[in-house]
């Protein structure tokens, strides 16, 4: 472009850049006439278009009670809505083959089983973990879910009907129930009787040597215990009277934490999930609880990938 | 504002920061460099497109394909070679490789990698020779390119750009063969039943190699690619160069007008015709100039027709080419590579090579991953023996089943089992057929007698067939402590 001379009616040509001025100026100052690049000045037209186009079929414009609703009828709600149907679509042949399987088969079908323990952790967390803790290893009260100790019992099944009517819970017919009586607040043993009985159970326990107190003990536990916890004191599945043997305490091995369990009692509740939840989240919860190591009744997958060999000592 | 510029700096022209593109239309040349230029180009695109279709047997869990990226199942292999994601670092290695590799071959010879296997440069060329072969020559292509569109001329364009397009999407169907089952990928994808970033890879490289190699060309190389840039910074007096040898050449011309003695140049413009870059060589070494050597061929025919002795421009160093313009003669190029920065740049090279291959070699095939439960941390059991659990992931990286065993070292009397076995099976060792290529998560419980403390405990996994192999993981046992 050569430069023309100032001249009286188009706008002036700065000679440095060749360019033509706007024609003002402030105080010497003057603006140069660079436009946008074409290209970008018709994206920029392009964006106005679609978002005139946005704002119409998208909910966009806000309004005093509700804003307008677009013409594709879009909402967060109605998306969050679509994706959840489509995960339970996802899940529905799972669920299906759980409610078509009796929870004692799970084990001979173990791409079955590994997605009902998956299933089970996610609604563990969801429903259990307030008393059995996040790991399942429950606290003073609350049973560890992790170790071989089972109250009710620890087969598949067991866990299924606990979990399914829940532990002394009233209005449920096939509930868990017992009740321990509270042999000392209720005057049935005097309170050095109950001395004694603890003296007892902790010689069986083996927390501590027999003594004069804990032969006393014997007899008083023979006469009033060995109906629910059995004369070995083993305890009672059908009762969920604990086993008093092992190593493994509800509501704790001490002297103090027995003496108050043998005056008190405790009926520990659990609720009747059998209300709340499906039959076949209960089986995935019961195959998840029976895979944190203490499951009973073990049944080697019938996979033949897992090669089960032992090459033993 | 009368004075206010007394030096006259804002009268100087000004500096346009934008060029406009000088379409460049290279002359046919033939030559050594040529044949050369020919061979690379042929055997570049023969690797790129035969590759992928090359087959090698890995047995039957393996797939057998020579040259595959299996994104899906995060497996890369090479031939014997197969690589897990966490060996990456064999392709970072092959990559930092690469990289010197480009420095090294650069402080040899030169430009060569611009100016022969470049694939901008090897696709330029193959859509360069396009042009001739649809428009003519250079002289054609000019007045092609300033006629007015015509019926002859849009016919020609549309039978370019289809060739153009042609090439384009083999280029880019080509690529997608790397990443999958080339026969089977090849089916899926005539029959539209391929995945869609099939299409899309495809598409997108349909795009840029008919937008780079058809129209854009030497501008990639001028303005876009860093490549030139880090090269003019490592090029010195002793880089091998296509330089024009200007005390040779000056004063150029066919005649000269006061009868003065003239240079060997006549001035014929060939060594700028055939340029694919556009450049004029004799304004000495620039950034365009990527030493395809096309220059040299033409104006060795030239001199060869003026009976002259060939090489006024050559690929020389300018080093070189002083000691030349003295009478002495040119260093040969073995001797060039002779040279302290090339040599260690080699020995660079060679040390992360023989590294990779030495770590290739010794690599176990099979790997052990450990995590402890830590929720809860131990478990007391009735009998009072505390139990641990651990999340126990047993690696086969080859391409068969194998026979492993895992051995645990850990507190006395500790036993393990598994979640597929029954406690009362419990051992010191488990053996397991781990299935060909898989990782196979296992729930080892450790159990230690009432009592024990706490303390180290370690997995050792090992292969129990001939080849064998072992690795191990430490990690801890939990245990109440004393009270």
């Amino acid at each position: 472009m050569s430069a023309p001379e100032n001249n009286e009616t188009g706008p002036r040509i700065d000679e440095p850049t060749g360019t033509a001025t706007m024609g003002h100026e402030w105080d010497g100052i003057e603006e140069l006439n660079t436009p946008l690049p074409t290209w970008w000045l018709y994206t920029f037209y392009a964006c106005i278009v679609f978002a005139i186009g946005y704002c119409v079929v998208y909910p966009a414009i806000p309004g005093i009670k509700e804003g307008s609703h677009g013409t594709f009828g879009w909402t967060s709600r109605g998306q969050l809505a679509s994706e959840m149907d489509a995960a339970k679509a996802a899940r529905a042949p799972v669920l299906a083959a759980l409610d078509a399987t009796p929870i004692e088969d799970l084990p001979k079908n173990p791409e079955l089983l590994a997605k009902a323990v998956a299933g089970g952790k996610a609604a563990f967390k969801v429903n259990c973990v307030p008393c059995h803790g996040s790991g399942a290893a429950g606290s003073i009260g609350y049973p560890n879910l992790n170790d071989d100790d089972w109250l009710w019992g620890g087969t598949l099944t067991d866990i299924q009907t606990t979990l399914e009517h829940g532990i002394r819970q009233p209005g449920d017919a096939a509930t868990r129930t017992s009740m321990m009586p509270s042999f000392g607040r209720d005057g049935i043993l005097k309170p050095a009787d109950v001395q004694d009985v603890v003296s007892y159970v902790r010689q069986i326990s083996g927390q501590e040597p027999g003594n004069a107190s804990a032969q006393r003990g014997a007899a008083l536990f023979a006469a009033n215990c060995v109906a629910c916890h059995n004369p070995d004191g083993k305890g009672n599945r059908m009762f969920g009277a604990p086993n008093l043997t092992d190593k493994v305490w509800l509501y704790g091995g001490s002297r103090t934490a027995i003496a108050e369990t043998v005056t008190n009692a405790h009926a520990g509740v659990m609720p009747a999930w059998g209300n709340r939840l499906s039959p076949a989240t209960i089986k995935m919860l019961a195959a998840y609880v029976h895979s944190l190591g203490g499951g009973e009744a073990f049944a080697a997958p019938a996979a033949p990938a897992a090669d089960a060999a032992s090459t033993g000592q | 504002m009368t004075n206010m510029d007394p030096k006259g700096l804002t009268r100087q022209p000004p500096k346009r920061l934008h060029a406009e593109t000088q379409a460049v239309y290279p002359r046919a040349v033939d030559g050594r460099f040529r044949r050369l230029k020919w061979a690379v180009m042929t055997f570049c695109l023969a690797v790129y497109y035969i590759t992928p279709w090359l087959r090698w047997h890995r047995g039957p869990y393996s797939p057998d394909q020579a040259v595959l990226i299996d994104l899906e199942h995060r497996r890369f292999y090479m031939f014997a070679i197969e690589i897990w994601p966490q060996e990456f670092y064999f392709v970072a290695g092959l990559l930092i490789m690469a990289g010197i590799g480009l420095f090294l071959v650069t402080s040899a010879v030169g430009r060569a990698w611009c100016g022969y296997a470049c694939p901008q440069t090897v696709w330029t060329d193959l859509f360069q020779h396009v042009d001739r072969l649809i428009d003519g020559d250079r002289n054609a292509q000019m007045k092609l390119a300033k006629a007015p569109w015509g019926p002859g001329k849009i016919v020609r364009r549309l039978g370019k750009w289809s060739i153009y397009l042609l090439i384009s999407i083999s280029t880019g169907g080509a690529w997608i063969f790397y990443f999958a089952d080339a026969p089977t990928l090849a089916r899926e994808f005539v029959t539209l039943q391929a995945p869609s970033i099939a299409y899309s890879t495809v598409f997108v490289l349909t795009v840029t190699t008919m937008w780079f190699g058809g129209f854009m060309r030497e501008q990639v190389c001028i303005y876009m690619c860093p490549w030139p840039r880090i090269q003019s910074a490592m090029l010195d007096e002793k880089s091998l160069l296509v330089t024009y040898k200007d005390w040779r050449g000056e004063p150029r011309g066919k005649k000269s007008p006061t009868g003065a003695p003239l240079g060997d140049c006549i001035d014929c413009g060939l060594c700028a015709a055939v340029c694919p870059t556009g450049i004029d060589i004799r304004e000495g070494p620039q950034i365009g100039c990527i030493t395809c050597a096309l220059c040299i061929d033409a104006c060795d025919g030239v001199m060869a027709k003026t009976g002259r002795p060939r090489g006024l421009i050559d690929y020389v160093t300018l080093e070189d080419s002083a000691r030349e313009k003295q009478g002495q003669s040119a260093t040969p190029h073995w001797k060039l590579i002779w040279h302290a920065r090339t040599l260690i740049y080699l020995g660079i090279w060679s040390a992360i090579g023989a590294a990779l291959l030495f770590a290739l070699g010794t690599r176990q095939h099979i790997s052990i991953a450990v995590s402890k439960d830590r929720n809860p941390p131990y478990m007391i059991l009735s009998s009072g023996e505390i139990r641990n659990a651990y999340a126990v992931r047993w690696k086969n990286m080859e391409g068969r089943p194998r026979k492993m065993q895992l051995v645990l070292d850990g507190p006395a009397g500790a036993k393990m089992w598994s979640e597929d076995m029954a406690k009362d099976m419990a051992a010191r060792d488990l053996t397991r057929i781990i299935p060909a290529d898989t990782t196979s998560p296992l729930r080892i419980y450790v159990t230690a007698p009432a009592g024990t403390a706490e303390g180290k405990l370690s997995f050792t996994l090992r292969a129990l067939d001939q080849d064998g192999g072992q690795v191990s993981y430490d990690t801890r046992f939990d245990a109440p402590g004393a009270e």
